[in-house]
């Protein structure tokens, strides 16, 4: 987080006061029902989980969302090195739309974010007729999925990249030039190392938020057990089943990948803080 | 002074024939992925919802169903979004401010609701909150329904919009001088004072970015609420599960509608929002 | 100072009539100078005076809209900046942060395409030797951030020289430093210049640096030059007021010229003679370009302070018409002044402008 240390005080009497309550505010919004999934998935104790991998449902859910993150990650990392690139480093006409485009989808309902490719692809849809002349369906597919999630993840690795490299300025390229460097060389010997942390984290943040959504995938999978369920939407199918141990034990799975997300991200910071403190 | 500017900001302003590399490629990418997956999309939500006419539209929307749904999704995320700027005010200033244990697992915590997928927060919600669960088992013998009923859409957005204040409000908390507060210390003020006319004022600008963001978060949000919301047409059913009834219905016309709706709304509010922001952060400065 | 020596460098450098525009903000207004081959040239001026930009323009970093360069009858700016060849040192160094100081020395070399680039060895051998010529011995694996300011600094100057650059370009190399590093660093760049005789161009907005460092100085304002010549030459024949002003404390005087006189309110013993034309002209004359004198033969000043500047004792005054005259006098007249008394004062160099026009 911040860079400089703010002045710490021995807490007051008034001040315990203010951390009882934050604490307690973050105790009941976040933390209980993050314990909660946890505590409900081991209920009946630790066979709930081999019971619900071993479900082929709950394996092909696992798989599809490996498969849609595999497609819509790259791609989205893909998208923020050359957006973050393309902003930062070159001025044009333009510059203000690409950024509130890349803002746009933390504004939008995912449900809009699967609505829209229903409405261009889908039976009725712009395109859906043609396409199904041809035998191509792009919804209530993988391919649906995999739109809606690169539509809801798609700002994550930008948003990253974007305030670092914008902080960093392009001074480094530049000597690399007068020294002499191409632009292969400048991309890969200079630029992306200096970036390689918040890229990753980047990246990180996208995976979780691509194995994770739901509102989107929602709309656009047509809930097809076993062939176009995610991860989430198994969950839900399970929780909808009155499956409650198996739910839970899914949802444990998730929370973990969010949890693990987030020990990389004060890892990823706590090594980036470290190679840019400057010697005392 | 554009030429003794800090090199970070030059290089920005270069629009002539720039040394770095890879302007084309780079933009062209970005158009053609922004178009393809933002663009022709958000095209067809403009485009779609006037299929039935203008009155077909009006019809939609002035429908009692959906305008509920759209009450129930503004008004919810709206107080859970103020609820989320008080408290994440309290929560950031703990943060910065205090020294105790466990203080940097707190902060972490904090970056949860980013990550954590919404529809385990949504099944875990509506069991902490319902008839049995910790929570829900404790105050429905009060008479406090918090699950399957408006207050659970409330309760599931809270979760939603609690990183957005801490986060927007925690650097500028941090990076606030010390010395502009011991200078008022020294001025003689108190601490209420000083909290009230030297801290606040500067952090009125992120603090109302983060209650922007975590509004627009919320009047979206899906996952979270319809476990927990018990989704009763008129009572607690929010707007977005209205658009996936309506898909379902095969009334694409009437989905988009909703979605247009939505959209302009939040955008709406999201500008309003803005204006005062900077507003607020010109007299900061 | 010694003479530059004439080696390792082509031949000289022609700068024509640049101009620069950024949006609506003109950053040069047709700049020319032209630069010996191994000598050490000051761009000297305040900020926004466009010292930077020119500088860049030689890097290949900024685009002129008009005007030429050429190095050794060469059209410099149709060379790209990769091909130039040009050793920028940058203000705040630009350092590659996740490379050691070696790697970051031996970068303009294992860029090179293959069949230029010099073998492992080689670029490990001439990267000691950069190091050495810097000394920073024993330093190559350090990161940047392990650094001092000055250091940091060195290792800027090596990576640039190992490129064998045809020409050194330095943006402000002290001004992230502080005072006694500064100094150091100071005689440390002339002393590297002075060895491998290249052509050099450093930025400054300090006329102290420039004038102690500098082969010639080049004084910029609002993206004009407007004198060159060696440091001797601008002190003692300053062409206008701005680089009067602009290369030392002065005072200052308003007054008007008359056929051939300057003639100034209330001051008749003060008419030196000029061959300005009629109109309002500015008197300037140093601190300690003046001498004290008996009442009515001098400027009355009643003084404010007295303080210790250097080897000398600074006196601050006004005048009858309130504005603020300083003058020094030697230190063993210190006890002879106090604050309240009046002085009469008498400048022994004068020198008068024509009213700089105000700044477009």
């Amino acid at each position: 987080m911040a860079a400089t240390p703010p002045v710490r005080r021995k807490p007051s009497f008034g001040a315990l006061a203010l951390i009882l309550l934050a604490v307690s505010w973050i105790g009941v919004v976040i933390l209980a029902p993050l314990a909660l999934v946890f505590v409900e998935a081991l209920r009946k104790g630790l066979a709930t989980y081999p019971e619900a991998l071993a479900d082929p449902d709950c394996q092909a859910a696992i798989a599809l969302t490996c498969q849609v993150a595999l497609i819509a990650v790259p791609l989205n990392a893909c998208f923020g090195l050359a957006a973050a690139w393309c902003v930062t480093r070159f001025e044009f006409v333009g510059k203000t739309l690409i950024l509130s485009l890349i803002d746009l989808p933390f504004s939008m309902s995912p449900v809009i974010s699967g609505l829209v490719w229903v409405l261009v692809f889908g039976a009725n849809g712009w395109f859906g007729p043609q396409l199904d002349r041809f035998g191509i369906s792009l919804v209530f597919n993988v391919s649906g999925i995999v739109l809606a999630t690169l539509l809801v993840t798609f700002p994550f690795v930008a948003r990253e990249l974007i305030p670092l490299m914008q902080q960093q300025g392009a001074e480094e390229e530049a000597a690399a030039v007068t020294l002499g460097a191409g632009g292969f060389d400048v991309f890969f010997r200079v630029s992306l190392p200096k970036i390689a942390w918040a890229l990753l984290y980047g990246v990180l943040l996208c995976n979780a938020r691509a194995m994770g959504e739901f509102g989107a995938v929602s709309v656009i999978s047509g809930h097809v057990r076993g062939l176009t369920n995610t991860v989430p939407l198994h969950v839900e199918v399970l929780y909808n089943d009155y499956n409650f141990a198996a739910a839970f034990a899914v949802a444990s799975l998730l929370a973990g990948l969010a949890l693990v997300t987030l020990a990389a991200k004060s890892l990823l910071e706590r090594r980036f803080a470290m190679e840019h403190t400057p010697h005392g | 002074m554009k030429t003794d500017s800090p090199p970070s900001r030059r290089a920005l302003r270069w629009r002539e024939p720039s040394v770095l590399p890879g302007f084309i490629p780079s933009f062209g990418f970005v158009v053609v992925y922004l178009s393809l997956i933002v663009l022709i999309p958000l095209a067809a939500l403009v485009a779609r919802p006037w299929e039935r006419g203008i009155g077909g539209f009006l019809r939609t929307v002035t429908d009692a169903r959906v305008v509920a749904a759209l009450q129930l999704s503004f008004t919810s995320a709206l107080l859970a979004a103020l609820v989320s700027a008080l408290m994440g005010l309290v929560t950031a200033w703990v943060l910065t401010r205090y020294d105790f244990p466990l203080r940097s697992l707190l902060d972490a915590a904090i970056d949860l609701p980013f990550a954590l997928p919404t529809a385990v927060a949504g099944i875990a919600l509506a069991t902490l909150y319902g008839a049995h669960g910790w929570i829900g088992g404790r105050i429905e013998p009060l008479g406090l329904k918090i699950a399957y009923a408006p207050a659970g859409v409330f309760v599931a957005l809270l979760i939603v919009g609690l990183p957005f204040v801490v986060r927007s409000v925690q650097p500028v908390l941090a990076d606030f001088e010390a010395e502009a507060e011991e200078a008022a210390l020294t001025l003689g003020a108190h601490p209420g004072q000083i909290a009230n006319r030297v801290i606040l004022p500067a952090l009125a600008p992120a603090l109302l970015s983060g209650f922007s963001l975590a509004f627009a978060r919320a009047v979206g949000e899906y996952g979270s609420v319809i476990f927990i919301a018990g989704n009763m047409p008129m009572r607690s059913e929010i707007a977005p599960l209205l658009i996936i009834t309506k898909l379902e219905q095969f009334d694409y016309a009437g989905a988009a509608a909703i979605g247009l709706v939505m959209l302009v709304l939040s955008f709406g509010s999201l500008l309003v929002l803005n204006r005062l922001q900077l507003a607020l952060s010109r007299r900061g400065v | 100072m010694a003479e530059p020596v004439e080696s390792g460098s082509d031949a000289g450098l022609r700068i024509d009539t640049i101009v620069k525009q950024y949006g609506r903000y003109p950053a040069l207004r047709g700049v020319s100078l032209d630069v010996q081959p191994g000598e050490f040239v000051a761009l000297l001026g305040p900020s926004g005076s466009g010292k930077t930009t020119l500088l860049r323009t030689l890097a290949g970093l900024e685009t002129p809209d008009s005007g030429e360069v050429r190095l050794g009858g060469q059209d410099f700016l149709a060379l790209s900046p990769r091909a130039r060849r040009v050793g920028m040192v940058f203000q705040h160094y630009a350092l590659f942060r996740h490379m050691t100081v070696a790697s970051n020395i031996a970068f303009g070399l294992e860029v090179r395409p293959r069949r230029d680039r010099p073998s492992k060895a080689e670029i490990a051998e001439r990267v000691a030797r950069l190091l050495a010529l810097v000394q920073l011995e024993g330093l190559g694996t350090r990161y940047p951030a392990q650094l001092s300011g000055g250091q940091r600094q060195r290792v800027a100057l090596a990576r640039a020289l190992a490129i064998e650059p045809r020409l050194l370009l330095l943006d402000e190399p002290f001004g992230a430093l502080d005072a006694t590093v500064r100094k150091e660093l100071r005689h440390h760049l002339r002393r590297i210049h002075d060895e491998t005789g290249l052509t050099t161009l450093f930025v400054t907005h300090d006329q102290e640096e420039a004038l102690d460092l500098a082969d010639r100085v080049a004084v910029l304002r609002e993206g004009r030059l407007l004198q060159v010549g060696a440091p001797r030459t601008l002190l003692d024949a300053p062409q206008s007021a701005f680089v009067h002003a602009f290369l030392g404390e002065t005072n200052r005087l308003h007054g008007l010229a008359r056929a051939g006189r300057v003639l100034i309110a209330g001051e008749p013993w003060l008419s030196p003679a000029t061959t300005l034309a009629d109109g309002p002209v500015a008197l300037f004359f140093r601190f300690h370009e003046t001498e004290i004198v008996g009442p009515d033969q001098g400027l009355a000043v009643r003084l404010f302070a007295v303080h210790r500047k250097g080897g000398n004792v600074r006196l601050e005054g006004r005048d009858a018409r309130g504005q603020t005259v300083e003058i020094d006098r030697p230190l063993t007249e210190e006890g002879q002044y106090q604050p309240g008394q009046t002085l009469y004062v008498r400048p022994t160099v004068t020198r008068i402008y024509a009213e700089d026009p105000p700044p477009a």
